[in-house]
This record gives structure tokens, sequence and C-alpha cells, in this order.
């Protein structure tokens, strides 16, 4: 039986149609949120992450029911092309991108890190990171790019 | 000697990836971003037993299923034989493989597959379809498969293209020797005698992005394939080939592609996404999910590799002989090749007039090893680098200097270049660049290689061993007088081009390099001045794809002989336009210039003129490119790893990888291949693995349990590029994609020993392995 979820997706308030069954990820990708990737439906691989409520979730193993009245942010909705997000820049700038598959799910992850934590230690940034895979870089050019966006938010750049 | 280096106005620059704004933007760029209306979803049966024949399949129940569409097996699919490699044609991989099989042959091989209006529907159905097998005795230990009374391919037409060796009474995919010099006298002349017995093991590429194709018909009914593959054009021949259409009735389009690694050079979806739509007039499409990536897809050739090698007190190699057994698993794709490579790859590495190479490839009933970064460089190389390790501590040389003496230089040979090609006879070749001598002294200081027993001493307590280890690699450029990449380009008004490669940009950042190497012969900008189009077979010229390490080699060098025909072009035209000797024009910017009068012609004039106004041509060209030979990139990776011996853990604390790519034409891209091909490795090498139970079902099958490594998983990366100057590259470039990923397995298996004095031979280094081999040598002891 379907039923209706209201929900904010990157500020722009939404009132959907749902299964009870559906997954958040499937929800978000029939409306063409597409940056939001399946890569292993279990949670583990970090391609479909999403910002929830202010924190960094996998949207493969949430229903979508989950997300009613919640705040949703994809990364479709954090910077444009004349206005990119400085962790987008720093991504960019730092080659921290290869296939780019991955990226979506990493650029939202760091997000939620320096949403709440403007000063990062490599540490921290690779014990936040650590959910999110990615096989073509080898990581260290991402985690330099979410040191360097870092930086750029808190105006040093 | 001193080694000439490219000094670019945009090669040799860092330029950022063309697409990386677009892709972290989240714009919709991969295969499945596009939206379809009515599409049909598939989804399929794979066996459960590892051998067996199928008695009966029953669809019935299946299709009775409201909204199942179609269902497809052996029956009603077709039934040519072909190959799933993925490479040229003629191939050289057996064809050996249908659509769907009467006979399953190993746990996770093809049975059935439904279309449904949804995917819900389609699960649903998938278990409506009653198969009932009769159960045959599998095969599993690969040394035992030749000769073996079970016979796992018994097709009567199977066979290879090209007039090989394949015996599949057998189970005999492949055999290959090779021999240089007098290997008995060879050894005679040794001081020392080495010989190792290594076995590597099953592995995924794991690309977040699955294999996934949609399949569909234009407005012309004209079949179109998105596909997420590294081989547009071969999947192209390969779909017509078994669906029995012309090429010209079929399309392929490479969106941007979430990692391949050589997985997707398989064609794994695109036949049955295809089929349905033939059936249906609808587009459909097939994901494969990540567990049925781990079973169903392509995996790494597992082997044993003996090396038996010889050397004198000085540190000269007498003898080396190799002997392969390389598993294909259930079917031969890329069987013959990798096991070549295995032999190619390795054995010119190091002087040694007196070599043997004896390999063979056989069938087992476990899941299909196809193409993999590395392609059997990767498998010997934990032989050879164990081995050479093993030579040096022996007769008490460094092995950093041992490899040093003996590695190949500029200006020499190899006899192995010849006797060992791609599945067949190679091609002679000198080497022209290699700083894998600088490669090793610049990566020795970066670890403190020379200072490390002093180091050890300083951090080794009870239970924590520090160890040092040292592996160096090589791998090729691209398949000589085999594969071709061309390129087109033509002018627009404003002076800007469009650049059409075939080339196959899986996310390497190939665009980004073509067109680097574009703009430096035409002076261009890359952000402004150049629009790229890969991969799409009704507008792009021909390319092989991606794999064997061709793409910056092979299509950059198509792109560079395009771009010196524009330039020609350019300077004709206005020369003619300005009335003046060609021979005294040159380009100045994006200008063509005459210095004696001052005079230019600026690129928007030229693009303006030639399109609407005088002597109107279109400028543009097309270029190809054959290479006739196959430049090796080389490598030195060190590390320094600490063992604890009381929970078998190892802990690598810090790697270094120095690279000779020749000139990298984007440093930042081929710091980005070299961390992610090694990184790779380096979870090959601790934590990779398939477990497999008795019945031969691998029990791992996602990310949860397969283990690649994560950002907590890393220790400290450095990353050397010393440049060489390869003649017959582009701008002075080799390949990099490959040979890293080769380097950590024996790399660390040389640091265990160093730490703790056990030589182990059987990756993964898992705490359990460490632990068993410390025991077992307690026993010896």
């Amino acid at each position: 039986m379907a039923l209706e979820i209201e929900v904010i997706i990157n500020g722009q308030q939404k009132v959907l149609t749902i299964e009870p069954y559906d997954l958040l990820i499937d929800v978000l990708r029939r409306e063409g949120y597409k940056s939001v990737k399946r890569g292993c439906s279990e949670g583990t691989c970090g391609t479909c992450t999403i910002i929830l409520n202010g924190r960094a979730v996998k949207s493969c193993i949430l229903l979508a029911a989950q997300a009613h009245k919640g705040s949703i942010v994809t990364v479709e909705g954090i910077g444009t092309r004349d206005q990119p997000h400085p962790l987008q820049q720093a991504f960019v700038e730092e080659g921290a991108i290869q296939c780019g598959f991955c990226i979506p799910g990493i650029i939202l992850s760091a997000k939620a890190l320096l949403d709440n934590n403007q000063s990062p230690t490599k540490e921290e940034v690779k014990q936040a990171m650590d959910g999110n895979l990615c096989r073509c870089t080898g990581y260290s050019g991402q985690i330099k790019a979410i040191l360097s966006a870092a930086a750029m938010m808190r105006g040093e750049k | 000697m001193t080694q000439k280096v490219f000094e670019g106005k945009v090669v040799g620059k860092s330029v950022a990836k063309i697409d990386s704004l677009s892709l972290a933007l989240g714009k919709p760029l991969f295969t499945d971003d596009k939206s379809f209306k009515d599409m049909v979803y598939v989804k399929m049966l794979f066996s459960p037993h590892a051998h067996a024949e199928i008695i009966t399949i029953d669809t019935t129940e299946a299709e009775k299923v409201p909204g199942v569409l179609g269902v497809l097996t052996y029956k009603n699919a077709s039934q040519v034989l072909h190959t799933t490699a993925g490479q040229g044609y003629p191939e050289p991989s057996v064809y050996d493989t249908r659509m769907f099989n009467k006979k399953v042959k190993f746990v996770g091989d093809s049975v059935a597959a439904v279309a449904a209006e949804s995917i819900q529907i389609a699960e649903k159905a998938i278990q409506l379809i009653k198969v009932e097998y009769k159960v045959l005795e599998p095969i599993f230990n690969w040394d035992e498969a030749l000769g073996n009374p079970i016979i796992i391919h018994d097709e009567e037409e199977a066979g290879y293209l090209i007039p090989v060796f394949y015996d599949s009474k057998n189970n005999h995919v492949a055999h290959i020797d090779a021999l240089v010099g007098d290997i008995d006298q060879g050894f005679k002349d040794a001081d020392i005698l080495v010989e190792k017995i290594v076995r590597n093991h099953y592995a995924q590429h794991c690309p977040l992005e699955p294999h996934v194709s949609i399949a569909y018909f234009d407005e012309n009914d004209r079949l179109v394939v998105r596909s997420a593959t590294q081989v547009p054009y071969h999947a192209r021949r390969i779909i017509a080939q078994v669906l029995d259409l012309p090429i010209a009735k079929v399309r392929v389009i490479k969106p941007r592609i979430g990692g391949g690694f050589g997985s997707k050079q398989e064609i794994v979806t695109d036949l049955i996404a295809a089929s349905f739509t033939l059936q249906l007039k609808r587009p459909v499409k097939l994901e494969y999910s990540r567990r049925e990536e781990f079973i169903s897809a392509r995996t790494r050739h597992p082997m044993t590799t003996r090396l038996k090698a010889g050397v004198k007190k000085d540190g000269s190699i007498t003898a080396m002989d190799m002997r392969v057994t390389s598993n294909t698993g259930a079917y031969g794709t890329h069987g013959l090749t990798v096991l070549s490579n295995t032999g190619s790859k390795t054995l010119p590495l190091y002087h040694c007039d007196n070599i043997r190479f004896i390999g063979d490839t056989v069938y087992t009933n476990l899941p299909i090893a196809g193409a993999y970064r590395g392609y059997g460089g990767t498998q010997a190389a934990l032989a050879m680098e164990i081995v050479m390790d093993e030579l040096a501590i022996q007769i008490g040389m460094d092995p950093a200097e041992f490899r040093l003496k003996n590695h190949i230089k500029p200006g020499e040979t190899s006899p192995i270049f010849k006797v060992l090609g791609e599945g067949t006879e190679g091609v002679e070749q000198t080497i022209d660049s290699c700083g894998l001598s600088d490669c090793i002294k610049q990566g020795a200081n970066a670890i403190g290689w020379w200072s490390r027993e002093d180091h050890k001493e300083k951090f080794n307590t009870e239970t924590k061993k520090r160890g040092f280890g040292l592996a160096c690699i090589m791998q090729g450029s691209s398949i000589p007088h085999i594969d071709m990449a061309a390129a087109y380009a033509k002018m627009n008004d404003d002076g800007s081009f469009n650049l059409l490669v075939g080339a196959t940009d899986i996310g390497t950042g190939s665009d980004t390099v073509l067109a680097q190497i574009f703009a430096e012969v035409l002076n261009l900008d890359i952000e402004s001045d150049i629009v790229v189009l890969s991969s799409d077979t009704d507008i792009t010229p021909f390319d092989k794809g991606a794999y064997a390490s061709s793409t910056t080699y092979l299509s950059g060098m198509a792109v560079k002989n395009l771009a010196e025909k524009i330039k020609k072009q350019l300077l004709d035209y206005a020369a003619e336009q300005m009335d003046l000797p060609v021979n005294e024009l040159e380009l100045v910017g994006k200008t063509v210039f005459h210095l004696k009068t001052k005079k230019s012609m600026s690129f928007a004039e030229i693009g303006t003129k030639a399109l609407y106004t005088e002597n109107q041509q279109q400028i543009g060209a097309v270029a190809s490119e054959l290479s006739k030979k196959s430049p090796p990139p080389f490598c030195a990776h060190f590390a320094e790893i600490e063992v604890d011996i009381e929970t078998g853990k190892v802990r690598v604390l810090k790697y270094v990888a120095a690279v000779d790519c020749g000139t990298p034409i984007n440093p930042k891209l081929v710091i980005g291949q070299t961390e992610g091909a090694l990184v790779n490795g380096l979870g090959y090498a601790l934590s990779e693995h398939y477990y497999f139970n008795a019945q031969g079902r691998m029990l791992n099958p996602s990310f949860g349990n397969y283990k690649i490594m994560t950002t907590t998983d890393l220790p400290e990366i450095e990353t050397i590029i010393v440049k060489t100057y390869e003649p017959t590259g582009p701008f002075g470039a080799k390949s990099i994609g490959e040979p890293n990923i080769s380097g950590p397995m024996p790399c660390l298996s040389n640091a265990i020993y160093d730490a703790i004095g056990i030589r182990i031979t059987e990756p993964p280094y898992t705490p359990d392995r460490i632990l068993k081999a410390i025991k077992d040598h307690q026993q010896v002891m």
C-alpha cells in the first residue's frame, strides 16, 4: 500500500509517494538524484551516502519511510559549476577523482565531518572516511583534498 | 647515462581531470544514470553447483508471474560459441562459452535470466524456475586438473581461432614453452641455486560500479547498448557475433565508467540485455549485484609458480627456470595470454642468458578468471622477486645492490621479448628508456634502506619485529603489431576543436591525458579549446579499448599523429591566405605566425574563414597508430613493516613506490594510478581472499567479508616519479596503469622475511597464516 512522506531534499520541500518496502536509495534515484550510487546494497561501500538530518548515512540500508519529516542533502545540492562547494573544488584541484563513482558519497561523508569539526586532523579524516570505499585512487589525494577544503572553509586558503 | 626528459607547456602539468568537476557535482554521467521509459529489468539465475548437468529446466511457473516478460535459458538463447574476453580479432582466447549452457561448470554459472516489469518481479520469478541437476564431481585443485579423468569442457566445437594448443579432454586450455640459451649449463655454472614454489590466490577487481548494460532500440530500430565496458568496439563486434546481427546494426556507447581494472574488458551483461531487447523491443537493464560481481563476473587467475634460479657469487644470474600452472576457472577467457604474460613481464627484467619458461593453463570448477590489472605479471612477480631476494641474501649481497647490478638497462634487450608475446611469439625490442636504477636508489633513500638494521634494532621489541622489503616490477605499454588506436578531430568556427577518440576512459583520466597531448602540439588550452568525446562506436573512430597498458602510449601516439596532421593543415591554410611560404610559418600561441613580417592569423580566424568564406573546407583529420614496441614502465617498491609475532598481524608502516613511466603526461594522474594500484596490491597481499566451501561456493561475496583497503588501513605512502624519455611514445611517455599492483605481494613477503626470517610464499599474509608459518618454522628448527 502506497504511503506519502514529506522530506526536504537539498532545501526543497517534497511530498513523495512510496511503497513501505522502498529503500531510500531507490526513491532518491527515481526522483532524479542520480549522484546516489548503488555499489553494494549492504551499507559497506558508501557510494550511496547522503546526509540525513546532519549525519552521513547509507541510503541503501534505510527505508525511504525512515526519512519522513527529514532533511536530506545529496551532492547535487551542495554546489554548482560556477560555485562548487570547497570540497568539490578541492577534490578537483587535488586530482582526487578518478572514476568518480565513489565521489558523491565521499564528499558527503567529508561534508558531514567538516560541518561538525572545522579542523580535523589527518587521523580524524581517515576515521570519518573509513566507511567509503574507493578502488581507484588509494585515498591519499582524497584525504589531502578534505584537509585542503577544511582550510578553505576556515578561510585560510 | 643522462636521460633526456621532456618539459612541455601542457604535457607534464597536473591539469585538472576534464571530467572531474562534473563528477564532483554528481552529474548523471554513468551507464545507469539515464532514465528510460518502459524499462525492463533482468535478474539472473546462477548455478548452485560447481559441476552439474541440467536434466530438466522448467520455467512455466516463472513465466506465469504477472509482469514477467521473458525467460532465457540454453534452450532459447543464442548458442553461438564465443569468448567473453573482449580482445581484438581473432581473439587469443578459446571459444568455449555460450550465453547459457546445458552443463554448468562453477557455482555462479549462468542458468537462466528473467526479464520483468520490475526487479522485484524478476527476483520472484527466478525463484520459481525449477531446475533438476545431475551433480557431477568437480575439480577444485588446479594442480590436479591436467589429465584428470573429470572433463570440464566437452563441447566438440570449442577451440581457438588462432593456431595454438588446446586439449579440452585433459582440461588443458593453453600450453607455452620457451627456451633461450642452455638451461642445464646455466645451472651448472651457478654457485648457488634457489627454488621456490609460490601460490597466489583468487581476487576480484571490485570496481565500485558493477557490470551494467542498458540495451534499447533507437529511432531507426538499431540496437544500442549503453555499457559499463572497457572495450566498446570489441563489445560491438561480440554482440553482433553472438546475436547474429550486422555490426552496422549495433551501437555501443560507453558513458563514464565506475572503474574496471580488467573486469570490464569482459562481455558480461551486454549479451543478455541485448537479447531481451531484440525480443521485447524495449529498453532492458541488467546490473550485477555486488554478490554476483564476486561470484559470477571475473577474477584474477590463481597460479602455482615454480621458479628455480642460479647465481654466481659475484651476483650474476646464470639460469632462470619458470614453471607456471594457471587456473582459468570454468572458462578459458584470457587463459593463454595471462599465462604468456607471466613470463614475458618478469623474465626480461634481469640479465640472464639461460632461461626456460613452461606454462600451462587449466580448467577447474571455480570462478572464471579473466583480465585483471597486472595480467600475469602480478602472479609471476611474486615468485621472481622472492627468488631474487633469496639469491642476493644467499650470496651475501644487498638485495638492492643485487637488483641494481642485474636489472635490464637502456640499450639492452632480452631474448624473452622475442620468444614470449601475447599468447604467441613476441617482438624483439631494445630498451630505450629505463629509470629503474634511479627508482631503486631514490626509493631506498626514501624508506631508509641503507640504515635499516639500526632502525630495526631501535624499534624491535620482544613481540614486534620490524622488516624492510623491496620488489622491482616491469610491465609493457600496448601489444605490439596487434592493437590499433585512432582519433579524429575537427576545427570549429572559434578555433576550438572536437577531439573524438575511440580510447576508453574508465576513470583513468585518459580523456584528459589525450587532450593534453593534442593541446601540446597545437598550443591549445585544455579547458576552453578542446571538447573530448570518447568511445561511442557510431561517432568516434576505432580503438582497441582500455587494456594492456595501451591508452597513453598507443592512443596517445594516435592523438599526437592527429594533432600534427592538423598543424600542417593550419600552416598550409594560413600560408595560402597570407600568401607566405609555409616553411616560414610557425604556431605561436593560438595563431599561425610569420616571424619576418610579424603577420599572423589566429585559429579563430582560420576556423571562421575555413567554414564560411575563404578556401572553404573542414579543417580536421583522422589518424591512427599501431605500436611497434611495448616499452616497459619500471618501478621499485619498498616497504617497512612490523610483524606482531603474538597475533600474526602484519602492519605496513611505510610504503614507497618509485616509478618510471617515461614522461609523466599528468603527474597527479600518474600518482593516482600508482597509488590506486599499489593500495589494491596491498589489499591483495594482506586481506583480499576468496574463501570457498567444500562444494566450491565462495563464502564471502560482500565488501563486509571481502576486505579491500579503506582509509584506516593505509600506511604512509610516498610516490616518487623518476622521469625518463621513451622515444617511441607521445612526448616520451610510457604506460603506468598496471605495474604498481604487482609490487606489494612480493615486497611484503620479502619484508616479512627480513622481520622474522620466514619466507611466506602463499598470500594473503593474514594473521592466521603468519602464525601458522611461525609455528611450522619453530617445529622445523
